[in-house]
């Protein structure tokens, strides 16, 4: 185990007895460096949630052992808390407080005296372009605007580790693309962040490191790019078929070039070892079946998670 | 943003648990201290309206259109509403003032979310429930307490016993606000209408707050069957310290009764807290 991890997970697990009785969690472990954004992709259902709640103290794990910055978890909630910032899914602002309300109370929870909480507020606001709403109602603002308040409030105790359960869940693509400028600018100062989302583009550009999560299970681990030179191909076909497409991935398979070939959600998908050089072949073939459409892409972590459950992660 | 240097500036995390539990349970009072303040008038209107419009039907209403009720014996009427209006006034704030609001905020708004994860022991946050509704009622009982000792015509001769009467309040606010938090944690978010017919009506006409316990002794079933109502105890004990000369339980039984039913409350309530906020 990494001396300054600033985040180790160890055998964690977590059962509901329902009814339906679910395995939410199986055994996962992981480490998370300090400094590093990493991320937990999976589909909605796979666990991700449920970890993120047991390393903030919300959700009492059934197994396994937590360590944020030291602490452990289940044995010092409060001394976890104050190491940790969390954004949940949910808009949780404090509807009786205005915007500055809501950062300078937060700030008075973590032990800062009233001076010091409405000098961190104010500069949060700033920070975060929301000084001109600082005494509107938090039930007044955009959903973007009040991401951005829900992320500046859990970063405002200045926590050792942010965690993000699907942070930009909801927003439109402009609000996102300005959430990711500010976990950029928090990864620059040197923040821990730990995010959980459906999105591969999200996970893609957002983190040095990440775990494909799916049915509570850790399918595999590593940077983005790591992850996708594992599926050993160089293009994904994807081709739309008319015709016969159980026949299609008999015909296509034999292919010379092909890696191989199966049928996700509708689709031929065609798996290339070189860029472009069997692709006549491919297509060639494929006429045969009805041919629709066809899409090249380079491999995705879109592609990884297919390879690794058969199916789509898609919202 | 603020560079990793200062990383620590202005935060007590390093310091003693003791330290940043206080630190954090005084933030969590502030807060509330502010919310209450921008909506005094509400807290006015609901504390106010319903001991006002008890005292004006029974102390004005009633004598004047020839209906008039007598306390037991030779006490004036105002005499017995005395002590059971303060008493409905600090309970209704528990409901009030703690239980209803967390219904809400369990069931919808979520809002108790950055209270919960600051850092300190979840019982803690409970228990600042239970104080800050204790601190509402008291406010209550200090409001109702003169405008019904005052109402014209009330004819109320209070022998207050200072040291029992703040005995008594301390015990009754901070029952109030476990009984509050008890409801808030418990009840179904569903079925919040069932609050008033299944809990503050009952208690409130089978609370000894028109009559005293033991002018029901000629209905002997009802006077045993009533003691279950936390209420009984802190009319009958406000009855002891505000106007001792009108028949009423021993002191040290109807504080000591009051005082087990809001550790009662207090654990139940903490524990559904417990519940709630942890998965």
């Amino acid at each position: 185990m990494a001396a300054d991890a600033a985040v180790v997970v160890e055998k964690l697990s977590k059962h509901y007895r329902g009814p339906p009785p679910v395995d939410a969690v199986k055994s996962i472990d992981l480490e998370v460096a300090r400094g590093e954004i990493f991320g937990l992709l999976g589909p909605n259902g796979a666990g991700k949630t449920t970890t993120v709640g047991m390393c903030t103290t919300r959700v009492v794990p059934t197994a396994g052992r937590v360590t944020v910055d030291g602490v452990d978890v289940r044995a010092d909630p409060p001394g976890a808390r104050g190491r940790i910032g969390v954004v949940t899914q949910f808009n949780t602002l404090d509807r009786s407080c205005t915007v500055f309300e809501n950062l300078k109370y937060h700030c008075r929870y973590f032990g800062m005296n009233h001076r010091d909480a409405k000098a961190r507020a104010a500069e949060l606001l700033d920070t975060f372009r929301l000084a001109d709403r600082a005494d509107a109602n938090v039930m007044a603002l955009s959903g973007g605007m009040a991401q951005r308040l829900q992320v500046a409030r859990s970063i405002a105790h200045r926590p050792v580790v942010l965690f993000l359960d699907e942070p930009t869940s909801g927003l439109d693509p402009q609000s996102r693309i300005a959430l990711w400028e500010v976990l950029g600018a928090l990864h620059d100062e040197g923040t821990t962040v730990i995010l959980t989302t459906h999105y591969i583009e999200e996970a893609d550009r957002l983190c040095d490191r990440l775990a494909i999560i799916d049915y509570g299970e850790i399918l595999v681990m590593g940077t983005p790019d790591q992850l996708k030179r594992q599926v050993g191909v160089e293009t994904v076909v994807t081709l739309t078929l008319d015709g016969d497409r159980e026949g299609a991935v008999k015909a296509l398979s034999v292919v010379a070039g092909v890696d191989r070939t199966e049928i996700v959600e509708g689709e031929v998908l065609v798996y290339l070892a070189e860029r472009e050089g069997p692709l006549p072949a491919v297509v060639q073939a494929a006429l045969a079946f009805g041919l629709v459409d066809l899409a090249l892409t380079e491999p995705t972590l879109e592609t990884v998670f297919i390879q690794l459950t058969g199916r789509a992660l898609r919202d | 943003m603020t560079d990793t240097a200062s990383a620590t500036a202005g935060i007590r995390v390093t310091t003693s648990p003791r330290v940043s539990y206080r630190a954090a349970f005084w933030g969590l009072m502030v807060r509330d201290t502010k919310v209450l303040s921008r909506s005094l008038t509400q807290f006015l209107l609901r504390t106010v309206i319903q001991p006002f419009l008890f005292v004006f039907v029974f102390l004005y209403v009633f004598p004047n259109i020839g209906a008039g009720i007598h306390g037991p014996g030779v006490a004036s009427f105002g005499t017995v509403l005395l002590p059971g209006l303060v008493a409905v006034a600090i309970m209704f704030q528990g409901i009030q003032a703690v239980g209803l609001p967390l219904v809400n905020e369990f069931a919808q708004t979520r809002e108790i979310e950055d209270r919960v994860m600051a850092p300190l022991p979840t019982n803690m946050v409970a228990f600042e429930k239970i104080l800050f509704g204790a601190m509402q009622s008291a406010l209550a009982a200090v409001l109702v307490f003169p405008m019904v000792l005052f109402f014209p015509n009330s004819n109320v001769h209070p022998h207050v016993n200072p040291v029992l009467l703040v005995a008594e309040i301390i015990v009754a606010c901070l029952s109030a606000g476990a009984l509050g938090l008890a409801i808030g944690t418990g009840w179904n978010p569903r079925q919040v209408p069932l609050i008033f017919s299944l809990i503050v009506i009952p208690i409130t006409f089978l609370g000894c707050i028109y009559y005293p316990w033991a002018s029901l002794h000629t209905i002997r079933w009802l006077q045993i069957v009533i003691l279950v109502n936390p209420l009984v105890y802190v009319s009958e004990g406000l009855r002891g310290a505000i106007t001792p000369n009108l028949q009423h339980m021993p002191w040290p039984v109807s504080l000591g009764v009051l005082i087990l039913i809001g550790a009662g409350l207090a654990w139940l309530g903490m524990r559904g807290f417990r519940k709630r906020v942890l998965g």
